[in-house]
């Protein structure tokens, strides 16, 4: 035995038996709070606004009026109809970025069946191809990568995020092909005056059937994911391939039929935007949300139940944020800032949910 | 864990206190009566030189006026373009602008269900045909201001012509424009025939983004006017990317939608730009006299829409003022007409007719003849530049935009 004694730092870092659901709600309740102190004391310090008034006008922002809630309810349900189109290939360990692309190319097929057909077919006829169209799209879109990565181990990362640019500048070169007046780059509303191949309106509301849609959706990831074959397979397949190999699964079948189901969810997800909410095709159509659904699935672990809520707070932020923005003028970076220190602490409470910190108290070493 | 618990939900209850507290501060507001509210809508905002010129002109106006306005930046060309409108009629505004073509439709949709609120639209096509009496179009001839623009240029090149820089035949100016679209035809066809005027042996080259505000794109577009041989730039995109791109490589550069000075103080020489406040001002003045806003309103350089920014003397050639004023001076007396048939031609043909697409449709279907007394006839029948054509001088180097 050597009689060094052992320097100890002041603080080592324990991994925690898991905590109750209770106790951990309530770290990342606890989490937000921090954050808000602390977004408090850097708007007085930047701006010297008071941060109580930031926060009022953040909720009005967000639930202020009728038509904010459902404004709000609308932008969750695109985020979470995002959200769980990842999520399936996430669990698999799937990096699918290519989102905002699957969901471009997927609002395109859209336009092209609205620009088309829309005065040549019925409604009824209308809406199933748009359908049908946008999901083949974005499960075209989605498959391409899964294929190298099945067959030849490609990065699927850089391959789907390079898959958005490729998108993105298919969008503007039709957007520019079908721009009224010409060469404006600018589809603008498409059959504004017979809404033909536009979802309808629900008990006078515009957006409650993307809300059902997306709700329906929810329940069905949910038990995909956790009740069926194929959601087994795919957990199996994330945990460990070789284990997955050892009882007899077919890695590179799942990998294929995983992206092509996230694919056509997105496609679902590009209708959404273009028939049923924006009737008009632009390269920012999925305004980044192909991107912000990383966050709200990873936050959620991948529990599509959970992606609702997160979801909500993220979009919540954002309209609040935007409310702050035109409030007290100030750029919206401003608010980005806050969003961020919100979204960093939230993350950082998962840290402190798995992990303690452990302070040594001072005692000779034996 | 237990003592965290505790220490949070005491800052829990306190951040909750606060809340209420606020909410309490804020519920009584002293009624005002009725009066003129603007809410304002932007694609982009302050970073933008677009959209900048018409943040500082709303505030302008709406400050020297004293009305009351909201401000509402970033809003997409798309349904969130509706939501912020109805969403800004809902706060109680009576007037309703919004800054980007692409919102134009959105802009509609919302006048159809706010019928006592004004929604007035920049650079939009539809108001003249649509028939809502509360939807408003507004341009401003700004072709007369980018040919007083292109007098500057103009004169630069002479300059460097005469300092011995360059020959006269290579006289070639370069333009960064966004789509082939008729409003920046328009523009680059007036800045050239502006520049023509004075130094007759001038080309121009023109390449396209595909984007209305793409600084890498608008950034190596000017770099790639420049290698081509370019002696000068000016851009009608919304980015910094052409006057930095010309700052560094040391082009002259003819700004647009303001001054770029600042940051590029050795190579900015002038800037056109459309002035909003007096159009701002017109619908409010409009809405508090109870007063009906025109249709299609056209700002020129008599109600001080079109206005050009200081001259950069360390750029500009010698006089590039007094010669500005002089040409602006025939303008304004109709001596001198931009689009004035006989100064340039088409295929090698001087044109005496030609039917425009005035009223916008799917099929880009020519409707209206818009050459008169041998001129063009520009922002007389709709606000929204229609000029289309390509004159003989120019050359497109990509079309895919």
């Amino acid at each position: 035995m050597s009689n060094v004694k052992n320097k100890e730092p002041l603080v080592h870092i324990v991994k925690r038996d898991t905590l109750s659901t209770l106790q951990s709600w309530l770290i990342r309740i606890a989490s937000v709070a921090v954050a808000l102190v602390f977004c408090a004391v850097i708007i007085v310090l930047l701006t010297g606004i008071n941060p109580l008034d930031v926060y009022v006008t953040m909720i009005r922002g967000a639930v202020g009026s009728s038509r904010r809630v459902w404004s709000l309810l609308q932008n969750v349900a695109m985020l979470l109809c995002v959200s769980l189109a990842v999520t399936p290939a996430f669990r698999m360990k799937f990096w699918n970025i290519g989102a905002e692309g699957q969901v471009l190319i997927g609002g395109l097929a859209t336009t092209a069946v609205m620009i088309l057909f829309g005065s040549k077919l019925p409604t009824a006829a209308l809406i199933p191809i748009i359908f049908i169209a946008s999901m083949i799209a974005g499960a075209i879109w989605a498959v391409i990568p899964a294929v190298f990565k099945a067959i030849w181990n490609t990065n699927e990362t850089l391959f789907t995020l390079m898959m958005n640019y490729i998108a993105i500048q298919i969008v503007s070169y039709f957007a520019y092909v079908w721009s009224v007046p010409k060469g404006s780059g600018a589809i603008g509303v498409i059959n504004g005056t017979t809404h033909a191949g536009w979802l309808p309106d629900l008990l006078g509301q515009k957006y409650l059937i993307n809300v059902l849609i997306v709700a329906a959706l929810t329940v069905f990831i949910y038990i995909y994911l956790k009740y069926s074959k194929h959601g087994y397979e795919i957990s199996v397949v994330g945990e460990s391939e070789n284990t997955a190999k050892y009882i007899g699964i077919n890695v590179k079948k799942v990998i294929i039929r995983t992206m092509l189901v996230s694919g056509a969810l997105c496609g679902v997800a590009g209708v959404l935007l273009v028939s049923g909410t924006d009737h008009t095709l632009t390269k920012d159509t999925a305004a980044g949300r192909g991107f912000t659904a990383i966050i709200v699935s990873w936050l959620a672990k991948f529990n599509p139940l959970y992606m609702v809520l997160t979801s909500l707070l993220i979009v919540f932020l954002q309209k609040g944020a935007i409310e702050i923005a035109s409030k007290f003028e100030l750029n919206d970076s401003f608010s980005d800032i806050i969003t961020g220190i919100i979204i960093f602490f939230i993350i950082g409470s998962e840290f402190f949910i798995n992990y303690k910190l452990k302070f040594n108290k001072k005692e000779e070493n034996a | 864990m237990k003592k965290f618990l505790k220490v949070m939900a005491v800052v829990l209850v306190i951040a909750m206190l606060g809340a209420f507290a606020a909410c309490g501060n804020n519920g009584d507001e002293p009624a005002e009566k009725a009066k003129v509210k603007v809410g304002f809508i932007f694609l982009h905002d302050e970073n933008s030189t677009y959209d900048l010129n018409f943040l500082n002109g709303a505030k302008a106006a709406c400050e020297k006026l004293g009305v009351e306005y909201v401000l509402k930046t970033n809003i997409d060309e798309s349904n969130d373009c509706y939501e912020a409108a109805a969403d800004l009629a809902d706060q109680g505004c009576n007037i309703v602008f919004a800054d980007s073509f692409g919102h134009e439709d959105f802009m509609i949709q919302a006048a159809k269900e706010y019928p006592d609120v004004q929604f007035c639209h920049a650079t939009g096509t539809k108001a003249h045909t649509e028939n809502l009496a509360n939807y408003h179009n507004a341009f401003a001839s700004i072709y007369e201001g980018r040919y007083l623009a292109g007098v500057a240029a103009g004169l630069k090149l002479n300059e460097m012509i005469e300092a011995g820089k360059f020959k006269a035949e290579e006289a070639k100016i370069g333009y960064v424009g966004a789509f082939t679209y008729a409003e920046v035809i328009s523009g680059y066809t007036s800045f050239f025939l502006g520049a023509r005027s004075i130094c007759p042996t001038a080309t121009m080259e023109v390449q396209f983004t595909g984007s209305w505000y793409d600084e890498t794109a608008e950034k190596e577009a000017a770099t790639l006017l420049i290698n081509n041989g370019c002696k000068l730039i000016s851009q009608h995109a919304d980015s910094m990317g052409a006057p930095t791109a010309c700052e560094t490589a040391g082009i002259p550069d003819v700004s647009y939608n303001g001054s770029t000075e600042s940051q590029c103080p050795n190579t900015f020489i002038v800037s056109s730009r459309i002035n909003w406040e007096p159009y701002f001002e017109y619908i409010i003045g409009c809405v508090n006299d109870g007063k009906a806003i025109d249709t299609d309103w056209t700002g020129t350089i008599a109600t001080g829409s079109v206005v050009l920014t200081d001259v950069n003397e360390k750029a500009a050639a010698e006089g590039t003022q007094a010669k500005i004023d002089e040409v602006k001076a025939g303008i304004e007396a109709g001596t001198i007409k931009v689009f004035d048939t006989s100064k340039f031609t088409v295929k090698g043909e001087n044109l005496t007719s030609y039917q425009a697409d005035v009223d916008s449709d799917a099929d880009y279907t020519p409707d209206t003849e818009v050459i008169k007394d041998g001129a063009f006839l520009e922002s007389n029948f709709r606000s929204a530049p229609y000029f289309d054509l390509r004159i003989d001088g120019i050359t497109l180097l990509n079309e895919k935009y």
